[in-house]
């Protein structure tokens, strides 16, 4: 699988490269927010910046997933996890340094942000938990 | 509060024509579209009315609005291919209901088919890798509705405590009304054991606690209450109606312990509708996972948040109980092409009809369907009745 980003979405994907979460704030109303998108989706403010973040969360919620979709490499179950990240956006994302299994995993636990290298030009944030 | 202007509507339409397509299953011999027009041409057939008396044509999914009436030779003066998933059909018979009070047509056919097994004649409809699907969910593993519906399951369990035995009491009660259905795909009988020892898929989800992939077509026919009473069946009459959407990606779902889009749908549908949840002989809940009615006995007010879990356990809800859900077997043994909604409202006609032979609820005066889209991400609901009242 690849990444082709549109032009909303390139800046996160350019700082995930440099190893760096951002998100975007709005400037009026102070919501942080996630997908990317040049509007404030709550208060439809189009004043918005990127924002880094401290890349620390909690896991919302996950599955384990058994059934890879085609085009995923995994030969593993492989933990699916949303993580709410501190500055509050939920995002999709996979779990990973813990084994997959729901007695070593749980809602709510720390997490934070660890890049791996997709390709040469894209890495994803990935999540493991906080000791 | 105001009075819900929504309630005039109560009683206006009525489904006077319900059909499937002539077969079920796995049909590699068949097309969507074919699934479609035998589906259509049963519904009509049922109400007793010919192509020439449609006017609307309503329609989802792959198959868009212009194809399906070209397929079935209909020239339609309004079309409606709103596609929200799994309950369009759902949001279709609102529409259809506004569109037939407002005097723009006067009978509507509604036509599901879908070759979600066999993909034959079905356009491929990948999110391209420049969406945000793919950049922020496929791109981890997101295998679609198996692992979007489990992620909410998994909140559940935690926030309250519902068990995966509880959803395994769905599938199980589910089966058996599949046994009493000659035409379900999965008839033989399951224990709450089976389902938890089937293989894993998703964790919490083993292989029985998800629907089945099949192929199949199913089709209703609507028209005003008033035309209704001169047709060949008895019409069922639509008394309430809910839509909602709340997000499309569910990494964007508002609550991952809740239904958002269930709860607005089946508030509107039992405003409207003007019953109680005890004047409800039946439901029809839409059951992709056996999470997900689970979810909407909450949404939709049977029982507090939370207490879906409990309140659908003991078999209640499979024959003899006094909970009767999925009559024909639901999406979990019965069919489920992908867009299950449709068999949703043909069942609960036909069990408000009393067409039902085995399988049929004794004295079912009104049902309840209720159905699911994307993943969590949108949810329909109808109130139906035999009498207007």
């Amino acid at each position: 699988m690849a990444i082709k980003p549109t032009p909303e979405t390139r800046p996160f994907w350019e700082a995930a490269k440099r190893r760096e979460l951002r998100v975007q704030r709005c400037q009026d109303c102070g919501c942080h927010y996630f997908y990317p998108r040049p509007m404030c989706p709550y208060c439809l403010s189009r004043n918005v910046a990127w924002v880094t973040c401290s890349g620390r969360g909690r896991l919302h919620t996950f599955v384990i997933n058994y059934r890879p979709p085609r085009h995923f490499p995994a030969q593993e179950p492989y933990i699916l996890g949303i993580v709410e990240l501190e500055e509050g956006p939920r995002l999709m994302t996979n779990i990973v340094g813990v084994e997959p299994d729901p007695k070593a995993v749980r809602c709510d636990m720390p997490v934070e942000v660890v890049f791996e290298d997709l390709d040469e030009q894209f890495a994803l944030p990935k999540f493991r938990p906080i000791s | 509060m105001m009075r819900d202007p929504k309630v005039r509507l109560r009683g206006a339409i009525a489904i006077v024509g319900a059909g499937e397509s002539d077969e079920l299953g796995r049909l590699p011999h068949k097309s969507a579209l074919t699934l479609h027009m035998e589906a259509a041409h049963n519904a009509l057939a049922d109400a007793g009315l010919r192509k020439e008396d449609v006017d609307a044509v309503f329609t989802a999914g792959r198959n868009m609005a212009n194809e399906v009436p070209e397929y079935l030779g209909i020239r339609p003066r309004y079309v409606d291919g709103t596609q929200m998933g799994g309950c369009s059909f759902m949001a279709h018979v609102e529409h259809a209901m506004a569109g037939i009070a407002a005097g723009l047509f006067e009978v509507a056919l509604i036509t599901h088919g879908e070759s979600g097994y066999s993909r034959v004649g079905m356009p491929a409809t990948r999110w391209g890798e420049d969406s945000n699907n793919a950049q922020f969910e496929l791109i981890y593993g997101h295998a679609g509705p198996t692992t979007g519906y489990g992620l909410v399951a998994t909140r559940h369990m935690h926030v309250y405590g519902t068990t995966k035995e509880q959803m395994a009491e769905v599938a199980v009660a589910t089966r058996k009304w599949a046994a009493l259905n000659p035409r379900a795909f999965m008839r033989e009988p399951i224990t709450i054991e089976d389902v938890l020892t089937s293989r894993l898929i998703a964790w919490p989800f083993n292989l029985l606690d998800c629907c089945l992939v099949t192929d199949g077509g199913g089709a209703i026919v609507v028209t005003s209450a008033e035309r209704a009473k001169d047709l060949r069946k008895q019409p069922v009459y639509v008394l309430g109606t809910g839509e909602a959407v709340s997000h499309q990606m569910v990494s964007q779902m508002p609550n991952f312990d809740r239904w958002d889009a269930a709860i607005v749908s089946g508030a509107r549908a039992f405003a409207m509708a003007g019953v109680s949840h005890r004047d409800i002989d039946l439901c029809e809940l839409y059951d992709a996972f056996t999470i997900v009615p689970i979810l909407a006995v909450e949404a939709l007010g049977f029982c507090k948040p939370g207490e879906g879990g409990p309140f659908l356990s003991g078999q209640r809800t499979a024959p003899g109980g006094d909970f009767p859900m999925n009559t024909n077997g639901g999406g979990l043994s019965y069919t489920h092409t992908g867009m299950y909604g449709m068999f949703a409202i043909v069942e609960a006609v036909r069990q408000l009809r009393g067409e039902c032979g085995a399988r049929q609820v004794p004295n079912a005066k009104i049902a309840l369907c209720h159905g699911t889209g994307g993943t969590w991400s949108s949810a329909a609901t109808l109130i139906l009745g035999t009498e207007i009242p």
